[in-house]
């Protein structure tokens, strides 16, 4: 499994193959559809991040001792979004997780998405995956 | 302070070339001929933010509903007082404090003669709507509502017009009813007539939905309150930006609305009340400035309207709420109504043009205010690839969750026009929206 400075990288290079945003957000709304849905099961408040205009569901489990993610939305953008998360920050050690400066945000032009002032909550998305990795932490 | 001499200048933004047919003999006919032609460019001009790119497109800003664009004599306005006039007003001897305290109340008369109310003093100065409706849910609350009495509200209320009365009916013991809205967005006004009974107290209504622009039948609804001797609250902030408004002829009790929707500055609202009502009201904060006398074992109140004003008040909001009514004046409600209707009927025309758009009611009347969804896509897509254009529209559920629970979705996009608004940004929109269709598949 790369390290999540590799999976960063690795985005921001596709995405500065796209000059202007309708690529960019074309690129991020294909990657969102081509997404497996979450399962219904997770589909619910218990799941639900709060704090976001769409609907944006996250289930983590430990596997092999790594966290693993899962995520969904009912807004394709937000999904590409969300999506790019979990692909970065999946199936890594909490540590690493932990102490990751997510860049790639910046770098890839979908920065506005990401302003606390926003009202489409994927800062809390972010935070949300931050604690279940220190809550997973405390627990080992 | 503009003089009335600017004021006047206001002929300006009437296109002078509509005007000259010399086979114009009555001031009527220059009216009709007026009203069609207010110039939105000219008016463009006075509004500096509109004068902007976003996201490296020209600004389209089409979130009028939210909050409208200040002109430059507001700005100025407020600029000019805090350079040279401010002072605490209602308290001091000295020149400055008259002056503003002076300038404050003309304010006050401006707006008596916006919504056409009987008295000055039934004009109090508040933060917002809101917090108007706040007083009166809690003053109301205090005088005139007991456990058992029903309060109606309807299904298209903003949370600013339900939140309020249903912390009344907690403490009270009072009960809440909504009169149903169809689906194309109109008030069921048979199910209002059943709601209504003699144990109503308050009926309590916007007089323009925010999210659909229903504008709603007010006089019928006063009317039918009345006869139950019930009183009638309007929430009145979407409808002062677009229409005139005689709370004379509405026969309404109370009248709520924000400055900042009607292009004056935020933190100043309006709470108008029949005279007699609100003399019987308690006052809702205790303060200087709305007492008449104070010592430990008893407070007599200030006559009205200082007995609802606690507090030094938002002056400057206050001054620059007055240029805002000036600027809407010297247009004319005439022509904004006239302008507006034409641009409604324009972008309902081209929207409903484009495949997949589905229109969120469609009301008997309706201000400039436009809710759809575009096929299945969830309304934060659409609009953030509108805001990648240059376009502000909003998204979600507008503060109405009732509503949208009504029709069954989570919330909508909303374009709301205003006068500076024009049919090329209509057609910018419905651009935006077919690449956002293309882009979202």
């Amino acid at each position: 499994m790369a390290s999540i400075d590799a999976l960063q990288k690795e985005i921001i290079e596709d995405f500065s193959m796209f000059e202007d945003w309708m690529g960019k957000y074309e690129h991020l709304i294909e990657f969102g559809k081509s997404l497996s849905p979450l399962d219904d099961q997770y589909k619910t408040e218990d799941y639900e991040v709060k704090g976001c205009q769409a609907k944006v569901w996250l289930h983590t489990e430990i596997v092999d001792g790594k966290l693993v993610f899962e995520a969904d939305s009912d807004a394709i953008i937000t999904k590409g979004i969300i999506g790019l998360l979990v692909h970065v920050l999946s199936d890594h050690e909490v540590d690493e997780i932990l102490n990751t400066n997510l860049y790639f945000i910046d770098e890839i032009g979908i920065k506005e998405h990401l302003s606390p002032t926003r009202s489409n909550g994927l800062v809390s998305m972010i935070k949300q995956m931050k604690i279940y990795a220190l809550g997973y932490k405390a627990k080992a | 302070m503009r003089t009335s001499g600017e004021r006047c200048s206001s002929k300006s933004w009437i296109t002078s070339t509509q005007v000259k047919n010399n086979k114009l003999e009555t001031l009527e006919e220059a009216n009709t001929i007026a009203v069609m032609a207010l110039d939105p460019n000219k008016i463009r001009a006075d509004f500096p933010i509109l004068d902007q790119e976003v996201n490296g497109y020209p600004l389209v800003y089409l979130d009028n509903g939210a909050s409208s664009q200040k002109p430059k004599a507001v700005i100025d306005t407020i600029s000019k007082y805090y350079e040279h006039e401010h002072s605490n007003i209602h308290r001091g001897v000295h020149t400055l404090s008259g002056k503003a305290t002076e300038k404050y109340e003309l304010v006050r008369g401006k707006v008596r003669k916006l919504i056409n109310a009987a008295h000055e003093h039934e004009i109090i100065f508040t933060r917002g709507t809101t917090e108007s409706i706040n007083l009166l849910a809690s003053s109301l609350g205090r005088s005139a509502i007991s456990e058992g009495d029903e309060i109606i509200v309807s299904e298209l209320e903003h949370h600013s017009n339900i939140v309020p009365w249903q912390l009344l009916c907690e403490k009270s013991g009072a009960k809440l009813k909504v009169i149903p809205v169809d689906d194309n967005g109109n008030l069921e006004l048979g199910a209002y007539d059943e709601l209504l009974n003699d144990k109503t107290r308050i009926v309590s209504v916007a007089h323009v939905s925010n999210t659909l622009g229903t504008v709603l039948p007010l006089k019928e609804i006063v009317e039918k309150a009345h006869d139950q001797g019930a009183l009638v609250v309007i929430d009145g902030a979407q409808a002062v930006p677009h229409m005139s408004v005689d709370v004379q002829d509405l026969n309404c009790d109370f009248y709520c609305f924000s400055s900042h929707k009607m292009f004056g500055p935020t933190g100043v609202g309006v709470l108008y009340g029949k005279e007699d009502l609100l003399n019987e009201l308690p006052p809702y904060h205790g303060g200087g400035n709305m007492i008449s006398r104070v010592t430990f074992e008893k407070t007599e109140y200030n006559e009205l309207p200082h007995k609802f004003e606690a507090g030094t008040p938002n002056i400057a909001g206050g001054m620059g709420l007055g240029a805002a009514i000036d600027y809407i004046e010297a247009l004319g409600y005439e022509n904004i109504e006239a302008y507006e209707r034409d641009l409604l009927s324009y972008a309902l025309q081209k929207l409903k043009g484009i495949e997949g758009l589905r229109l969120i009611g469609e009301p008997e009347e309706q201000a400039c205010v436009i809710s759809f969804l575009l096929g299945e896509h969830h309304p934060s897509d659409v609009g953030a690839i509108l805001d990648r254009q240059g376009i502000a529209v909003r998204t979600g559920h507008h503060c109405t969750q009732p509503l949208m629970d009504r029709y069954g979705i989570a919330g909508t996009v909303r374009a709301s026009f205003s006068f500076y608004n024009t049919k090329e940004e209509v057609d910018i929109l419905v651009a935006g929206i077919e690449k956002a269709r293309s882009m979202l598949g």
